[in-house]
């Protein structure tokens, strides 16, 4: 059984709530309890109609004013997936939060009003869904209730999306119309809207192929941390932590240390312990190698036939993510994987527009949840690759060190 | 599960979900000076040593256990915590609610069912500045409840121990800032993305073993508010309680005053995850007396500093 993370995107009141819930309740993960706290909390309400969108909404704060304030996270299973939904709102001023629910999905899906159609936040919450190169998209176009499951209202729709998804890319988008609020299409296809032949939500979530989004291709490793027993029979061992990034390593494999430039050799490979043959993208491994080497934290550890950037300079692509604005020539802390180095914000080159994508140009000033192009310079050497060739050796963020506060999401090119 | 892999290259959910956490606690220890594990007894705190133990070998897991005890302790759990430290040559560091309540006057809970479970708050927080530990360890998973849905793995608390739900660091990709000022700490939660069901699939497949509570065995109980509750020293019968003998299993191991048993006949684990798939209640609602009290109980309590 393979995972599947997804993040549902809208803007207020699209129904991202009500549809988490309809899935949750349709593919029967939602429990007796749970049912029961709903129907208390339902109580007051004039229709006495079971609100699923409770089942998500779920801080008290959240409740009095009727929104969600933060990324929510829910868990659900069908015999054939584990999921876990990163459920992000829809108000602007929380686009931080849905770049932190975006940031480690597979799949997104957009949800479209279908009396609105495509509306600024459709664009917004798209243009980040391509600058986080999540890879598959689903267009969720809900309340098909409301047009009288209308074939021409979602057939214009899909056309204007398309355009939208032709500009940013998109490999891979499905067009699913809904009703989260009667469950048409959610779990189950609809009876009600036989002229869309596809398959329901539920059927392409269960369905999609999400095991070659990691890739195999460029060995990559970071060191987290260094074992060292010290005891009396493991005195002289030294084994490196870290979660292989991405390709395959082999024990004997020739391998490159970075930024040091040294070369050695694999002498051993443990997982949980034990030694193994292998290790490949995804795994929690520990390395030794065969000469005895300076390296520490935040060190890569990489083959020579292919080689990652290392350099201290780059550019970027970033997010901002903190009240307080970025202001051009402030230095920072950059965290990439594991490694922690000073930086300096050395240009600002320009402004990118989430709702046009055009490129606007730079004051000295970067707000809370605009997109700018940078260029950075670091005190010590980074070790990477381009985020659009293999974004997990490609991301990072921008650390505050008078608040430590995460201040920006880090794309580099 | 170590073989067949291999070949396509690929994890399964619950290889993915090990190595995720795994990669949580390395870098729980390499970023903070003084991290503690904090160990409840329970199948979660159970299911975190292991893979403390899988992240260190083969060193020993490089920090502490910490138990805050409410001293309402089942007495298997307690007994399978002591063997496991002493397997795993781990330390452990016990510090009592009772102790807390004695020296700062505290008054302790009253009613039928005196629960002291909110109580560890202080303890904790007390445990915390006299070991100047900067980073808890903790196996909250965010299917729990709605509050810690929405909690980040790295979970900064100011000097008060205290969470502020609208003030929460971006939490991106698997990146992880665990930077924080004089005073302040980190809850870290390995396993926030595991669900009951996750865990007991684990246990299953690395055949952890658990204290015997977890499985079905008789036991007198009496019937609170639908529940099932164990007679013990701290929790009596009144006149007009009903008492049984049943065949019960626990779902979580909290504390004898706050958790409450369940009808099995489960006596493996399998059996558990098959009545597990099959069940219609939730963890925390099936066996949490003490969340039913308010519905923002837990959000409540999290802000005041609570695991």
């Amino acid at each position: 059984m393979e995972l599947l993370r997804f993040i549902t995107a809208g803007s207020v009141d699209d129904g991202k709530s009500t549809l988490i819930g309809r899935l949750l309740f349709d593919s029967k993960n939602i429990l007796a309890d749970q049912m029961e706290a709903l129907e208390r909390s339902t109580k007051n309400r004039a229709d006495g109609s079971v609100d699923l969108a409770l089942l998500t909404d779920g801080l008290r704060a959240e409740r009095e004013q009727g929104i969600t304030i933060d990324v929510a996270y829910r868990y659900f299973t069908t015999p054939k997936r584990k999921f876990i939904i990163a459920d992000a709102p829809g108000h602007v001023q929380y686009t931080r939060n849905m770049i932190t629910g975006a940031s480690n999905a597979n799949l997104i899906i957009i949800l479209i009003d279908a009396r609105q159609g495509v509306v600024e936040q459709t664009r917004r919450h798209s243009i980040i869904a391509s600058l986080l190169k999540i890879p598959h998209v689903v267009v969720a176009v809900n309340k098909m209730d409301l047009v009288n499951y209308s074939q021409d209202v979602f057939h214009d729709i899909v056309i204007e999306y398309s355009e939208i998804a032709k500009q940013l890319g998109f490999g891979d988008v499905a067009y699913i119309p809904i009703s989260a609020l009667n469950g048409d299409n959610v779990v189950d296809r609809s009876p009600v809207m036989d002229w869309y032949d596809g398959r329901s939500l539920l059927q392409h979530l269960e369905d999609i192929e999400v095991g070659s989004d990691a890739g195999l291709n460029h060995p990559r490793f970071q060191v987290q941390f260094v074992i060292r027993p010290q005891t009396e029979d493991l005195h002289d061992y030294r084994g490196y932590a870290g979660k292989v990034i991405s390709g395959v390593y082999k024990k004997g494999d020739k391998v490159r240390v970075l930024p040091q430039e040294i070369d050695t050799t694999i002498s051993s490979i443990e997982v949980s312990g034990k030694e193994v043959d292998e290790a490949f993208a995804g795994q929690a491994v520990v390395f030794q190698l065969a000469d005895d080497i300076d390296i520490s934290r935040g060190d890569s550890i990489v083959k020579t036939d292919s080689l990652p950037k290392v350099s201290k300079e780059f550019d970027v692509l970033l997010c901002w993510l903190d009240d307080k604005s970025l202001i051009s020539g402030n230095k920072y802390l950059l965290q990439h994987n594991s490694r922690l180095v000073r930086v300096m914000i050395k240009q600002l080159n320009y402004k990118l527009d989430v709702n046009t994508l055009q490129h606007r140009e730079m004051n000295d000033e970067v707000r809370l949840n605009e997109i700018v192009a940078a260029t950075i310079r670091s005190i010590s050497p980074l070790v990477y690759d381009s985020f659009s060739g293999l974004s997990a050796n490609g991301n990072a963020i921008l650390i505050d060190e008078t608040s430590n506060n995460t201040v920006a999401a880090v794309m580099i090119q | 599960m170590t073989t067949r892999y291999m070949s396509d290259h690929r994890l399964n959910y619950l290889e993915q979900l090990e190595a995720e956490s795994i990669h949580i606690f390395r870098e729980a220890r390499a970023q903070f000076e003084r991290p503690a594990l904090l160990f409840s007894g329970g199948k979660d705190s159970i299911t975190m040593v292991h893979l403390a133990r899988k992240a260190f070998a083969p060193s020993a897991i490089p920090f502490p256990l910490v138990h805050i005890d409410t001293g309402h302790n089942f007495p298997e759990a307690l007994e399978f915590r002591d063997a496991l430290v002493k397997k795993t040559g781990a330390t452990l560091i016990v510090r009592k609610v009772e102790d807390t309540i004695r020296e700062r006057k505290l008054t302790e809970p009253k009613g039928k069912i005196p629960s002291r479970n909110w109580l560890q708050a202080y303890t904790l927080l007390d445990t915390i500045e006299e070991l100047k530990f900067d980073c808890c360890i903790g196996g909250a998973r965010r299917d729990e409840e709605k509050a810690r849905a929405k909690e980040r793995i790295f979970s900064v608390r100011d000097e008060f121990g205290q969470w502020n739900p609208k003030l929460q660091r971006p939490e991106l990709w698997n990146i992880y800032n665990g930077r924080i000022h004089q005073g302040e700490n980190v809850r870290v939660f390995p396993i926030s993305n595991w669900t009951e069901l996750d865990v007991w699939n684990y246990i299953l497949n690395e055949k952890i073993k658990l204290p015997s509570i977890y499985y079905a065995h008789e036991r007198e109980v009496m019937v609170h508010e639908g529940q099932l509750v164990a007679i013990s020293e701290f929790i009596q019968p009144a006149a007009d309680d009903i008492v049984l003998t049943k065949k019960v299993r626990y779902r979580t191991v909290g504390d004898m005053t706050c958790t409450a048993a369940v009808e099995s006949e489960a006596a493996s684990t399998e059996e558990v995850i098959r009545e597990i798939m099959t069940t219609r209640i939730s963890e925390r609602g099936e066996t949490r007396i003490d969340d039913k009290v308010t519905e923002a109980a837990m959000e409540d309590r999290k802000k005041n500093g609570y695991f």
